[in-house]
């Protein structure tokens, strides 16, 4: 079935369809990621975004059951240069397109993905509409332009309301299972530390990940006050990652802004920003985002860079910090803000996702770091 | 950490020849590390046996010694350069075994030299097979069941506990030398002692059998600030059980989740930092249970290797340059990211396109030998295709082989029965992934496929789409369509342009339609399919890209802008084989080079991995492709060069030559009409005739009966062979009517197409070559060698002398005379390489080849004047007079060239030299006095001259006066002598001492229980004609087994006895190029 990807800037990307069909809007980012489609999917960070996969083969080893950061697929439209129906691994459960079939996501296969991504690169990301023919063939090109230029866009949107939990619940899962190679990392005493973790599109990893280094883990819907927060007593908060823009989240911010210097914090990608925020700096939107899993970030106290996986397309700005803060990562390939540690308080937080899922392991330690802060 | 100050002096070790398992890929490593590092401002000495390569090229290194590469000559350039360290780690396993010795032997603690990017330790942790087991158990990572034995009773008290089937690793050797899979114990027994006695340190692990598991691979990185990235995945297409080298590999990794691909990550991170590299690459293999996902480690090596020459050019990003730098002090975020000009090396590459490598094999040349691909790696060369998806990869890389496949074609052989189609598909075979074609169109299940093959799924899944696609195209009801092209018939353009997408090339639709290829190219352009190009940039588009490195795709957007400079565009070699190889690409490099001083952007297309013309700064402009005539036409198209170089990629293309002429390409140099004359039997004679110059009397035939009366005519012997060849493929000495007419109806089956060649081979006469440069009104001979071993000796398989040792003034005017004669006539513009045979006094033309041979980069080095780079700015218009190159040079001094061949590799494989070459490199030994410039040539291949010992002599009736002298002179050097009866009596009678031994089946002891108890230093063995082979041949093997040297001409064995002699009188002194030079 044909498909068509029309971007607010008039240009049109004729492909098939896999997955489910109908139309649907988002901003579409690109991934450089090599591996993970599925984590991808299921990172509600990507809520209100048409995601294209820069690497051309996807859906080689199926889907499973385990490799998920939240309930299911999170993205509004999937892209991707070709799609593999034959889906090839021991633990693989469905194919990608029967996955996203079953979860309502539209793909679009058969394009040049390179081309789209160079365009996003070049004219900076947009908003597009993804759509497959209907029952009778057709498809209106010149409707699904106009509707990729009249939607409102990520800016000033408050996506996290779409992707929190309703209600606060205690995280149990234990790490998902030995595969993912997190058997090895230190070994934690369970539910040492209590945390509470708000809840603005966290990814399951960071759960398991807080729960892998002894920590017994409340998560809390977005809205919930410093005051509801502090009388469960934990021992440490932490911020989680989400979609969109940081600005409109003024409840989140004020509430940072009030547990800061009075627990433990520590927050990642959005959770960063809201810091940030919280600390009287600025955000801006990036040209095209930071999105995969070889984003090298210098930790500035080591000299050491890690590969880090990212999924932002807000920042913190650099100069906007207070000098209350220290810098503590930044990016190598663009110089952008990638941590920031408080001077007085314990407080810190990372634009990337120490959680990696997908990618790279190498800023595993800034849990420890929470838990030791929480210890102190 | 900035660079280190401290040390200002470097010493570089290279791989030395061209062997199975040690390829180009070094020459484009080490040149890399010596372009860094002089960058930084080190001087570098360079120590590389092998004069085609880059590196060795006298301004890559401050000083350069063409040596052997052996511990006690690298000690004396030690002595001599007073290095301050020693980088080990880009030499390859050569590189890396001498730097281990001069470690032990406390050389390098002795002149104060330290080793940079891996110490001691590390490089013994990873290369122990003990140490390294014991160090992944430390760090918590699984390895298969194994154990070390050192004695055919320890391997057979392990197997109890290991079981089969169980494969054998030897200790130290190159590409797995000497391993293999033993399935019983007999099997096994025999694996072990071979084993044994191939490991330098007598040494084997015994493995548990993971055979049939998916194989990948991590190309990682490591600086001295303990950062580490991994710059490429690899997955091998073929299970476990096959060499990598001899694998079709993916990169990426195509079949592990992200969860799987992080913990093998993360244990590749563990894994250097335990061994303790300090800097620089490693490549890790990783075997996986296809059923349950369990990882096992298997080996790491601790240096670059042929993998990092692929991940390179993969990804895009330069590891043994970035090696090079890390070795001295920098940190991988203070080294930028060449490609995009603005990020740092320090990140992980990501690619949005697939690469596939496929092999190339050389089996036609070793009729005899097990074809089996199993652990040891056999392959000659490989050639490296990127594509949109696997699909177009695949299908690209397959014709990119340059063996006649123009993709993922049918097999000739599809219609065999079904058992022996599955074990075509279970054996691991050269043309296996043929055989999944054949057995997909019958119908086999993917499944069944898997059971046989152990192939993943996946690989298999995509091979079907191609036949299904195939299957879908309806050629009867399309060919019409096909043939008349309308573009307003969307359905068949989306057909054409599907068969596009999936990599089919436009011969592979000319065959399947059997309409001309023009035709298809002619129609496909009319419906509007072009390919479109896009750029290799480390980043997938995310930042913009700063170097135009290429490849082609069928998509819809197309990145390249040519500019309006005037350009020059190269067409290199494809893939090693035998007989092309490392010398093209060494021409093709200084072409790029020279062209670039002249003001022109050079374009190189080029698909072999391996080299340093596919390197993104060698040219202005790389293409990655296939050299077939479709996909250079396409470059052609979008570049518009304005001069197209043939002559100095080999035959690859010069066979496009006529048909990119044809379609308006503008060749420069020689034109391929001159090409074609030299080339054509008939034309050839006239040019011949015209200028006054004889031929060995010869003769065209098209069938067995027309050969017969020819061979008659002439007298036998007579060297066949089928036309356009290289290499001498398929080439022969016939003795008898007999062979003659096996030769023709099975080895080349003649045909009215394919004439076979008979010409009256002369027997005992000096084969001579000559390498000259043209600009069409001045020829300059270049160097003019003369070959040790008799004409009828492939010239690529024999040594030879430059400047001549034997040949008088008068010849070598007449030789002279003769090629300038030669160059005018064939109008040559550029290089000419002219092989002639010398015999009573008269001389005789064997062949002309109006281009680059295999011996410029020798000429080059030898007479230090870059002939290469000369002929290319010849070719774009300038006179050598402008270019000062106006006299011949007779350097005061002898290099002496010397093949090494494969027969290691290769047991049961007629190791017989004859007209078909067989060596894969060569290596160069320079003296004051040729005895000892020959004696380094032979200690360069391996093969030292024994200085005192014993010495095996049987020679044919023809020679037994001749080896008189040589006997005479062995004894008098202090030698023992062994004889067979015939040869025994003739040394008695000329007052020699000789030990009898039996001729096979004559008694005992033989020359086999001589060998067998090392009692044999050197053997003299000439060859009978074709009468008593099966002993000589056995003989031959055995030498090759037991490393003595044997020397089957006489004329190779005086010079083996003047070298020894030579030696005797004096120690070897190591001198650099630039000193020659002077």
């Amino acid at each position: 079935m044909k498909a068509i990807l029309a971007l607010s800037d008039g240009t049109v990307f004729e492909g098939q369809q896999f997955g489910a069909t109908g139309e649907t809007v988002g901003e579409v980012v690109f991934n450089t990621s090599m591996t993970g489609y599925q984590e991808v999917l299921t990172d509600p960070s990507y809520k209100g975004q048409i995601v294209t996969m820069t690497y051309p083969l996807i859906g080689n080893y199926g889907c499973n059951e385990t490799d998920i950061e939240s309930i299911g697929p999170q993205v509004e439209g999937f892209v991707v240069r070709e799609y593999s129906a034959y889906h090839s691994n021991w633990r693989s459960k469905w194919s990608l397109d029967t996955y996203l079939t079953e979860n309502g996501i539209i793909g679009i296969q058969n394009i040049d993905t390179r081309a789209l991504t160079r365009r996003l690169r070049v004219q900076g990301v947009m908003n597009g509409c993804l759509a497959t023919e209907d029952t009778d063939g057709n498809i209106d090109v010149a409707s699904l332009v106009a509707k990729a230029q009249s939607w409102h866009g990520l800016v000033g949107w408050d996506l996290v309301q779409r992707v929190t939990c309703p209600n606060t619940y205690a995280w149990n899962q234990h790490p998902s299972s030995s595969i993912d190679g997190y058997k090895d990392s230190t070994p934690s005493e369970n539910g040492k530390y209590r945390v509470v973790a708000m809840d603005f599109g966290i990814k399951y990893n960071i759960l398991r990940q807080l729960t892998e280094h002894g920590c017994e883990v409340q998560v809390v819907p977005a809205k919930t006050t410093a005051e509801e927060i502090l009388a469960a007593e934990p021992d440490g908060v932490f911020l989680s990652n989400g979609p969109g823009d940081p600005e409109p989240l003024d409840y989140a911010i004020n509430t940072v802004q009030e547990l800061l210097g009075r627990k433990p914090i520590f927050g990642i990608c959005l959770g960063h920003q809201l810091m940030g925020l919280a600390l009287g700096g600025k955000t801006y939107k990036l040209k095209f985002g930071h999105r995969g899993a070889n984003q090298p970030v210098k930790h500035l106290a080591t000299d050491q860079v890690e590969i880090t996986s990212q999924n932002h397309g807000f920042c913190v700005d650099i100069d906007s910090m207070p000098n209350t803060v220290d810098i503590t990562h930044i990016n190598l390939n663009d110089n952008t803000l990638e941590g920031i540690h408080h001077r007085e308080y314990p407080a810190f937080s990372v634009q990337y996702h120490p959680e990696a899922s997908p990618g790279p392991h190498d800023a595993r330690y800034l849990f420890s770091q929470f838990t030791k802060m929480m210890g102190e | 950490m900035p660079k280190r100050t401290d040390i200002e002096k470097i010493l570089i070790i290279g791989s030395g020849a061209i062997i199975i398992g040690q390829a180009c890929e070094f020459d484009y490593s080490g040149t890399q590390a010596c372009k860094a590092l002089k960058e930084e401002g080190y001087q570098i000495v360079l120590v590389n046996s092998n004069p085609a390569t880059i590196m060795t090229d006298p301004d890559f290194a401050d000083r350069t010694y063409i040596e052997p590469i052996t511990a006690d000559t690298v000690e004396l350039v030690i002595d001599k350069e007073r290095p301050h360290a020693l980088l080990p780690t880009l030499g390859g396993q050569t590189a890396l075994n001498v730097s281990v010795a001069l470690a032990e032997s406390g050389v390098l603690e002795k002149y104060n030299v330290e080793l940079i990017g891996a110490k001691l330790p590390a490089i013994q942790k990873a290369e122990d097979r003990a140490l390294f087991k014991q160090a992944m158990q430390d760090i918590g990572l699984d390895v298969p069941k194994s154990g070390i034995a050192h004695t055919l009773q320890e391997a057979i008290a392990l197997i109890d506990e290991i079981g089969f089937p169980t494969i054998i690793r030897p200790a130290f050797t190159l590409g797995g030398t000497g391993g293999g899979i033993a399935y019983n114990i007999e099997e096994y027994q025999k694996m072990v002692s071979t084993g044994l006695s191939l490991s330098p340190i007598n040494e084997l692990l015994i493995e548990e059998s993971v055979i049939g598991w998916k194989e990948f691979e991590l190309e990682v990185m490591r600086d001295g600030a303990d950062n580490v990235v991994i710059i490429c995945s690899i997955e091998n297409v073929d299970p476990m059980g096959v060499h990598t080298g001899d694998s079709i590999t993916v990169a990426p990794i195509q079949t592990l989740t992200d969860k799987e691909y992080q913990v093998m990550r993360d244990s590749a991170i563990k894994i250097i930092r335990e061994i303790g590299v300090d800097t620089g690459g490693s490549n890790i293999q990783f075997a996986v249970d296809p059923k349950t996902g369990k990882q096992v480690v298997i080996e790491m090596n601790p240096r670059v290797s042929r993998s990092s020459a692929l991940a390179s050019k993969a990804t895009g990003f330069p590891i043994a340059k970035i090696a090079a730098k890390l070795a001295v002090g920098y940190n991988l975020d203070e080294i930028p990211n060449d490609i995009t000009a603005e990020t740092p090396a320090c990140f992980e590459p990501t690619i949005d396109y697939v690469v596939v490598k496929i092999p190339r094999w050389a089996f036609e040349k070793f009729q005899g030998t097990d074809e089996t691909l199993t652990t040891q790696m056999k392959s000659v060369g490989e050639a490296m295709s990127i594509g949109g998806t696997f699909k177009e990869a695949l299908q690209k890389g397959l014709r990119s082989l340059e063996t006649g496949w123009s993709g993922y074609d049918n097999h000739p052989l599809e219609e065999i029965p079904l058992s022996e189609l599955s074990s075509k598909l279970t054996i691991p075979n050269v043309e296996r992934i043929f055989y999944i074609k054949s057995a997909l169109k019958r119908g086999m299940s993917i499944d069944d496929i898997y059971s046989y093959t152990h192939i993943d799924p996946f690989f298999l899944y995509n091979m079907q789409e191609i036949v299904d696609f195939e299957k879908s195209l309806n050629i009867t009801q399309t060919r019409p369509l096909l043939e008349n092209g309308n573009p307003a018939d969307t359905e068949f353009v989306s057909l054409m342009r599907q068969a596009k997408q999936l990599g089919f090339s436009d011969r592979q639709l000319s065959d399947l339609y059997d309409v001309s290829e023009t035709k298809v190219r002619e129609t496909r352009k009319d419906l509007g399919i072009e390919t479109t190009y896009k750029t290799v940039d480390t980043c997938a588009a995310e930042f913009e890209a700063e170097t135009p490195y290429y490849y082609s795709t069928c998509s819809s957007e197309d990145e390249v802008r040519p500019t309006d400079k005037e350009k020059i565009m190269i067409l290199g070699g494809g893939p090693n084989r035998i007989g092309q190889g490392i010398e093209f690409d060494y021409c093709c490099v200084h072409a790029a080079m020279a062209l670039k001083t002249d003001g022109y952007e050079t374009i190189m297309v080029n698909s072999n991995p391996e080299t340093v013309s596919t390197d993104y700064d060698t040219s202005d402009r790389l293409y990655f492709e296939p050299l077939t005539c479709e996909d250079v036409l396409n470059i052609y198209e979008k570049e518009k060069p304005i001069g197209v170089i043939v002559q100095f990629g080999g035959q690859t293309p010069l066979n496009l030559a006529m048909a990119l002429k044809e379609a308006g390409v503008p060749i420069i140099g020689t034109s391929p009409e001159d090409i074609a004359r030299s080339e054509n039997r008939q034309l050839f004679k006239e040019v011949l005739d015209e200028i006054g110059l004889m031929q060995p009397p010869n003769s065209t035939a098209t069938s067995s009966e027309e050969a017969i009366p020819i061979a008659s005519s002439l007298g036998y012997p007579v060297i066949v062979r089928p036309s356009f060849v290289l290499g001498g493929r398929a080439m022969q000495i016939v003795y008898d009517e007999q062979p003659l007419q096996e030769y023709m109806n099975t080895a080349v089956k003649a045909s009215p197409e394919h004439p076979v060649l008979i010409d009256k081979y002369l027997e005992e006469a000096i084969e001579v070559d000559v390498d000259v440069i043209s600009d069409g009104h001045l020829t300059v001979i270049g160097g003019i060698m003369e070959h040790i071993e008799e004409a009828g000796v492939h010239s690529g398989d024999s040594d030879c002398v430059l400047p001549p040792y034997t040949l008088v003034d008068d010849q070598i005017e007449q030789l002279k005379e003769y090629t300038y004669a030669l160059a005018e006539a064939l109008n040559v513009r550029g290089l000419m390489n002219v092989q002639y045979a010398i015999k009573n006094e008269e001389i005789y033309v064997l062949e002309v080849n109006p281009r680059a041979s295999r011996t410029v980069p020798f000429v080059s080095k030898a007479i230090g004047v870059p002939l290469a780079k000369l002929a290319a700015r010849v070719m774009a218009g300038k006179t050598l007079d402008s270019l000062g190159f106006t006299t011949e040079i007779e350097p005061p001094y002898f290099s002496v060239k010397a093949p090494v061949f494969p027969f290691n590799r290769f047991p049961g494989a007629n190791s017989r030299l004859g007209p078909e070459m067989k060596s894969t490199g060569e290596v160069m030994g320079i003296d004051t006095d040729v005895s000892r410039a020959f004696a380094k040539a032979q200690k360069a291949c391996g093969y030292s001259l024994p200085l005192k010992g014993n010495a095996f002599i049987s020679v044919r009736n023809k020679d037994k006066r001749s080896v008189i002298f040589i006997a005479k002179k062995l004894t008098d050097m202090g030698f023992e002598l062994i004889a067979t009866h015939g040869t025994a009596k003739v040394l008695l009678r000329n007052g020699m001492d000789v030990q009898l031994v039996y001729s096979i089946g004559k008694g005992r002891p033989t020359i086999h229980d001589y060998i067998k108890n090392h009692a044999v230093d050197l053997i003299v063995n000439t060859p009978t004609g074709d009468i008593h082979r099966t002993n000589e041949l056995l003989i031959r093997q055995m030498a090759i087994e037991h490393d003595i040297p044997i020397f089957s001409t006489i004329p190779g064995a005086a010079a083996a006895v003047n070298a020894i002699d030579a030696l005797q009188r004096g120690e070897i002194s190591v001198t650099p190029l630039q000193d020659y030079h002077k």
